[in-house]
């Protein structure tokens, strides 16, 4: 893997020294710092996963070089890594330093991607953030956000968590039924995922979708709603937990099907393109996010997109959330290669890993597969390592999972690391996050009474949608709209 | 024997990806190789059905699906002495076996089940209450709520017989016709919709042969043409009282 990951490296430089005359580790800034970070904190907190690009062999190495650019005096301070204990990772990722600072390196954009030597698939890394965010890093506290990006992460987060951990109680009330699957854990890839979103952008999600609607701008009200089975609810009560969907905010639905989703996505990644080419609507730029779990990895629908996407280079971002277990099956058993995002080469897209629990490392990598995607580069295919802290749905009493490793995740909780980072870094003060959680608080327990008091669908409702025409199944014999007709409850609805 | 393959599928609602699998290849193996090969006997075993709360997919009843295709048997059991009968002789029968299992008897259903070894025969509908006026058809876990309804119209002097088809395809129309020709009306009910549903092939079989002898109708009370609803489920369910209203209507048509 070492050597690989240097065969790039020999073909991006000549380009780039081209185009960059300022010394390297500068050009780095934001996105690279924070993967830096880890190296150069003390060896026993390197992170369970600092981001892999999976190699593509070209040609020959030059470690030498490297080693000279990277050379870790050229950083003045780093700020603290968010998490330092990754000890028991159960997908052994090699992290020696060498092979690490090798695949920092291709974090370069492909300015002109006809000197290069890479041919057709365009396997490995290739956007960066902006080469202009070099000019203002030469100051000593290299951040990765602003404050108010910092408390908006923050509350994204934390009104996820609240929102969920109300969705158990009122579970375990009788107040919502069904089958309600909970995301504690995963906050950060939602959150750093979607908050870089814009509003025509499209998510695409699973069962486990609550927090994406959030995230992507639903009101709690409306999702509560939705749970609730109310009609105020984003689909009119229709669907419950795992049917969110909104067209305002482009979320198209949670799916209980895993995989099914997938090609959901890939449609919407392809009629952005169709506007964009065939339409010739010059703007059109939406990106979609497909979010799914590590079981539908080894799903036929899951390759089947993957290689549409690459083929016509698709503006969509394929983001796994490994959270090692699909209902009571570890992903280790089921995979014949763990490694989820080695399959993104193999299509011809990027594939990345990153450390899911931190939402800076999350955000960092989605700024550039969002980016990579906007600007018509193509797909990218992300692996979030992750955690559920709970069992796969609240029916689920979680016995099958080792309690040692559901520690270990705990201890690496994203909104914890998020305050650390945030308190540690003065961007905020611990009254600025209590307020914020405070006000969650207010707005999920505000979200239950909304529910509480919505009416429920009238019986009429249960007919409607089936087909195009809203009223149900049209209009009968005597006038009247079928689905209004009393005698439907007899038991045949009579097209 | 050899072995054999037992298949399980966590809710009959996920079984469609392996839709084109059993109905293109596990059904036809045999007939398009000229016997020289089989798929061994395959059974698969899906819970099924209306729970309460499933919502759209935790609650379909795909049967009709099934039923459509020639070469595989479908089998549905009603209570878990049946499960355990019916189940062995799926297994044993060198034929493949979609098996669907009613999710709403997983918590509910107790019975005494017999701990030797014993086999219910397939293709062989079972008549578990004996009636003059009407004959209702019903497999599955509505064959309760349709127990329900018999015993309601039993106090307005209606006497229903219940048949319970055990195996829909190839299903036993003997024993339905017999019942029919003794009462000359039928009624069928099922959770899934109406429209295409299995209701209709016993209708229209039980017309061709009997349609002299028929003196009203063939109901059908089956569940609505709409996906499985989540909040309506009680309104989209064949309901003892839809049946009751059936049974009445019937008999006095």
């Amino acid at each position: 893997m070492s050597l690989s990951h240097h065969h790039l490296n020999t073909n991006i430089l000549p380009t780039l020294s081209a185009t960059i005359p300022t010394p390297f580790p500068l050009v780095f800034s934001a996105p690279i710092v924070s993967f830096l970070s880890f190296i150069f904190s003390s060896p026993l907190s390197l992170p369970s996963s600092p981001p892999i690009f999976s190699p593509f062999p070209s040609s020959l190495p030059t470690r030498k070089k490297m080693a000279t650019a990277f050379s870790p005096s050229k950083f003045a301070a780093q700020p603290f890594p968010l998490n330092t204990t990754s000890q028991n990772n159960p997908l052994t990722i090699p992290t020696t330093a060498s092979p690490f600072l090798g695949s920092t390196r291709k974090l370069i954009r492909l300015s002109s991607s006809s000197n290069l030597n890479i041919r057709r698939r365009s396997g490995t890394v290739v956007a960066v953030s902006d080469v202009v965010k070099e000019n203002k890093s030469k100051s000593t506290l290299n951040l990765l956000i602003t404050k108010e990006e910092g408390l908006e992460l923050y509350e994204d987060m934390v009104l996820g968590r609240a929102f969920e951990d109300m969705c158990a109680q009122m579970y375990y009330r009788g107040k919502m039924f069904g089958f309600v699957h909970l995301y504690n854990g995963q906050e950060a890839i939602s959150t750093g995922f979607i908050k870089l979103l814009k509003q025509q952008d499209s998510v695409v999600s699973t069962y486990r979708d609550h927090v994406h609607a959030l995230s992507k701008g639903v009101s709690a009200r409306a999702v509560m709603s939705e749970l609730f089975g109310k009609t105020t609810g984003c689909c009119r009560g229709q669907g419950g937990s795992m049917h969110m969907f909104s067209r305002e905010h482009n979320v198209l639905g949670g799916f209980a099907f895993i995989g099914e989703g997938i090609p959901v996505a890939t449609g919407a990644a392809f009629t952005s393109k169709y506007k964009r080419e065939v339409l010739k609507e010059a703007d059109c730029d939406h990106v979609t996010l497909a979010f799914f779990g590590d079981g539908t990895c080894n799903n036929g629908q899951f390759f089947e997109c993957l290689n549409m996407a690459a083929l016509w280079k698709l503006p969509i971002v394929f983001v796994v959330e490994n959270n090692l277990w699909a209902i009571g099956m570890s992903h280790l058993r089921a995979t014949s290669d763990p490694q989820i995002y080695k399959k993104g080469p193999a299509f011809g897209m990027p594939g990345v890993h990153v450390d899911g629990m931190d939402v800076l490392k999350v955000r960092e990598v989605a700024k550039e597969a969002i980016g990579r995607a906007r600007r018509g580069e193509g797909p990218t295919l992300v692996e979030c390592e992750t955690y559920r802290f709970r069992g796969h749905s609240l029916a689920d009493p979680d016995e099958l999972r080792d309690p040692a490793e559901k520690a270990h995740y705990a201890a690496r909780d994203p909104i914890t690391a998020l305050k650390k980072y945030l308190i540690e870094n003065s961007l905020a003060s611990e009254a600025d996050l209590k307020a914020i959680d405070k006000k969650i608080d207010e707005v999920v327990e505000e979200a239950v009474e909304f529910a509480d008091e919505s009416p429920v669908p009238p019986q009429s409702q249960l007919l409607e949608n089936v087909f195009a025409d809203p009223k149900g199944f049209g209009i009968g014999p005597d006038g009247q709209y079928r689905c209004e007709d009393p005698k439907f409850t007899e038991g045949t609805a009579q097209v | 024997m050899g072995n054999r393959a037992i298949a399980e599928i966590q809710f009959a609602d996920y079984i469609y990806p392996a839709f084109d699998q059993i109905v293109n290849e596990a059904a036809k193996f045999r007939y398009r190789s000229g016997n020289q090969f089989n798929c061994g006997g395959l059974t698969i075993r899906a819970p099924y059905g209306a729970v309460g709360h499933g919502g759209h997919y935790h609650s379909q009843s795909p049967e009709a699906f099934f039923c459509h295709v020639p070469g595989i048997k479908v089998v549905i059991p009603r209570s878990p002495r049946q499960a355990k009968g019916l189940l062995l002789s799926c297994i044993r029968d060198p034929n493949p076996v979609v098996f669907f299992e009613p999710k709403w008897l997983y918590r509910l259903a107790v019975e005494e089940v017999p701990e030797h070894d014993y086999m219910l025969p397939l293709s062989e509908a079972e008549v578990i209450r004996q009636g003059s006026d009407i004959t209702l058809v019903g497999w599955g876990a509505q064959l309760s709520v349709m127990e329900q309804a018999c015993n309601e119209a039993e106090k307005d002097g209606i006497s229903c017989e219940l048949i319970d088809l055990k195996t829909l395809l190839p299903w036993d129309k003997e024993t339905v016709e017999a019942s029919v020709r003794k009462t000359g009306r039928v009624l069928i009910s099922h959770e899934a919709p109406v429209t295409g549903g299995f209701g209709a092939e016993i209708s229209a079989s039980i017309v061709e042969r009997c349609f002299l002898r028929l003196e009203a109708p063939v109901a059908r009370v089956c569940g609505l043409d709409t996906p499985f609803p989540l909040v309506f489920e009680p309104f989209y369910m064949p309901t003892k009282n839809k049946i009751l209203d059936a049974i009445k209507a019937t008999v006095n048509y």
